[in-house]
């Protein structure tokens, strides 16, 4: 089982240095002439060269390589070249602002898609389970800006019930509701297409397997069976499918929490990106790539931890 | 998130014996489009596929008005005239949402495409010949998977500029070797065949083989991932033209409508909702339809 572990850790490093080595690229052919889109078109050739200096961008490529990854991982992630703040500060908070979205989200979406799949693989081929697979599978397909837009104009614009642009809340848990509940809607959409779907899968292999028929051939009471014998086997690939879909989350908040104006690490990514504000950009992306592999080798572990079959091989 | 099962095979495969070929593949053809057609939600799905596809093909027939003309009348709310209002520059509301239809059905069919043939390529190759270069693809694929793909489509058109032709090609070369893995995993499955060995015998090429032998039985697979990349890549485009950095102004193309109309959400919902809701039936027709052959093909 540690064998397997470190396997994934060690795949995981290599992916994230593949991602530095992107990324660093990527920024070297972003800004053009980082000096003159500082200074603007009317800044004289002298000025430039000298700033250029001073932001270190005039030496050669594998020292600025060398010299970024280690300020990054000794936290120095340098100056906005926008705002003129220091990076780290920045994107932290930012960061901070969309994991209370994204886990507001998840809270809210992860028990009620399981509940669904697993109520949709007890019906089996009822109407009931085909009205929540067909659901799942429109609701995934949605690009979280048509939801997005569409769950504004119903309850912020008609009804009036929520804001239309979402604040970071307070500690109070009706604020969370409020601010919260508009902008995760179209992420919980999506995410409950996938994990009801897996929930769904999951458990209607378990109710044709052996020990099921067992169980219940020996009598068991119905709920016994579904919860102790079905519910364990079927919550197991839904693990990995929630992991995965939290890394697509990511993807997700740079749509919603520009729809939404949520001061959030997506919304980061998108002006930082459009204002070639690398420092900003570089330490964003990177960080979204560890926290994913964090994610996924987190998976793997409540996996192997959850599943006797991988905990007791090797 | 690859929905597609990379181990479905084409029903009956290549074990018919060869004279019976040519009648048992028309007939599994026969038998695989009587499915289609009994299963409601490939129905539904083509149907409303169709109707878009007809719709981009001819909406210059169909628009009451130029969909790019200014009007003094803005904002103006459905009406018989204007049956889904007025934007926010008098421009018809429904006439531009029949001609929207075109730029996401341009985009999004030449991406997958972009996608599909390297992808076919890549994992004819890998899947076929095996070695290094197949282990270095599949690390490059996974490390891509590991991003979500509006990121390195923000990061790559913020460098190239905003154009069509650039969302295609990222979305395209970001297809690639998700295609190229499922095709790579029905290959691995063809190769051990005999069919494919009795090839090898003959002394064909190994590029013969791979084109002429292989690729016809591993259409199953390859249609229902050429469908199921087609809803990804409209979703894409689309959100693209959302964030601004797909096609520009003054395009009727629904994303962009929705990321300009979102200001006048409050006075005027119509000139959003109505190409959301485009966009929400043609993305829900194309996955309608791929979840169908998915699952007419594994049976």
């Amino acid at each position: 089982m540690w064998r397997f572990l470190i396997k994934r850790a060690g795949l995981a490093l290599v992916t994230l240095l593949c991602v530095s080595v992107i990324l660093f690229a990527v920024a070297q052919v972003l800004p053009g002439d980082v000096g003159r889109a500082i200074l603007g078109p009317w800044a004289t050739e002298v000025q430039v060269r000298a700033l250029d200096h001073q932001l270190g961008v005039d030496r050669p490529l594998y020292e600025r390589y060398w010299t970024w990854l280690s300020d990054f991982l000794r936290g120095n992630w340098g100056e906005s070249y926008l705002l003129r703040r220091p990076v780290d500060a920045l994107v932290l908070d930012r960061l901070k602002n969309s994991l209370i979205l994204g886990a507001f989200a998840l809270c809210l979406i992860v028990p009620t898609s399981i509940w669904l799949g697993v109520v949709a693989a007890l019906s089996y081929g009822k109407w009931l389970d085909r009205c929540i697979s067909i659901a799942g599978l429109s609701l995934i397909a949605l690009p979280e800006f048509v939801t997005g837009i569409i769950v504004l104009a119903i309850f912020a614009v008609e009804l009036g019930w929520l804001p239309a642009s979402a604040h970071v809340p307070g500690l109070n848990p009706l604020s969370w509701f409020r601010q919260l509940l508009l902008p995760s809607i179209p992420l919980m959409f999506v995410l409950f297409g996938y994990i009801s779907r897996m929930a769904r899968a999951g458990t209607v292999e378990s109710l044709r397997s052996n020990y099921v028929r067992t169980a219940i051939l020996k009598g068991l009471p119905r709920r016994t069976v579904i919860w102790t014998h079905v519910l364990r086997n079927s919550l197991l690939p839904t693990i990995t499918v929630i992991s995965v879909q939290t890394g697509y989350l990511v993807g997700g908040l740079v749509v919603t929490e520009t729809l939404f104006n949520y001061p959030g690490i997506g919304k980061l990514v998108l002006d930082s990106a459009i204002g070639h504000d690398l420092p900003v950009l570089q330490a964003t992306v990177l960080l979204v790539a560890i926290l994913y592999m964090v994610l996924a080798l987190a998976a793997d572990l409540l996996y192997t931890l959850l599943n006797p079959r991988i905990r007791l091989s090797a | 998130m690859v929905v597609g099962s990379p181990t479905a095979r084409e029903p009956g495969g290549s074990a018919d014996p060869p004279v019976e070929q040519a009648s048992g593949r028309s007939q599994r053809a026969k038998a695989l489009v009587l499915a289609l057609l009994g299963s409601w939600t490939f129905v539904v799905g083509a149907a409303i596929l169709a109707f878009w596809i007809v719709d981009a093909l001819i909406w210059r027939i169909l628009v009451p008005y130029d969909p790019e003309a200014f009007a003094s009348a803005t904002l103006q709310a459905p009406s018989l005239a204007h049956w889904f209002g007025t934007d926010d520059l008098g421009r018809d509301v429904f006439s531009r949402v029949l001609a929207g239809a075109a730029t996401t059905l341009t985009v999004a069919p030449a991406a997958t495409a972009l996608g599909v043939v390297g992808g076919i390529l890549v994992g004819l190759f890998t899947g076929f010949y095996r070695g290094i270069a197949d282990d270095i693809i599949m690390r490059i694929v996974d490390s891509l998977l590991a991003f979500p793909l509006i990121i390195i489509a923000v990061l790559v058109i913020s460098i190239l500029g905003p154009s069509v032709t650039n969302v295609i090609l990222v979305i395209g070369i970001v297809f690639t070797p998700i295609v190229a893995r499922t095709v790579r995993a029905a290959v691995l499955a063809e190769r051990e065949r005999e069919y494919v060995s009795a090839a090898r015998l003959l002394g064909n090429s190994g590029p013969y083989i791979m084109f002429a032998e292989i690729l016809p039985n591993i259409t199953g697979p390859v249609a229902v991932e050429v469908t199921i990349r087609l809803g990804y890549a409209i979703f894409t485009s689309a959100t693209l033209s959302f964030l601004a950095l797909g096609i520009q102004q003054p395009s009727p193309d629904w994303g962009l409508t929705i990321s300009i109309g979102r200001a006048y959400l409050q006075i005027a919902p119509w000139e959003v909702l109505f190409p959301a809701a485009a966009l929400a039936t043609l993305i829900v027709a194309v996955n309608l339809v791929a979840d169908a052959l998915r699952q007419v093909l594994e049976e």
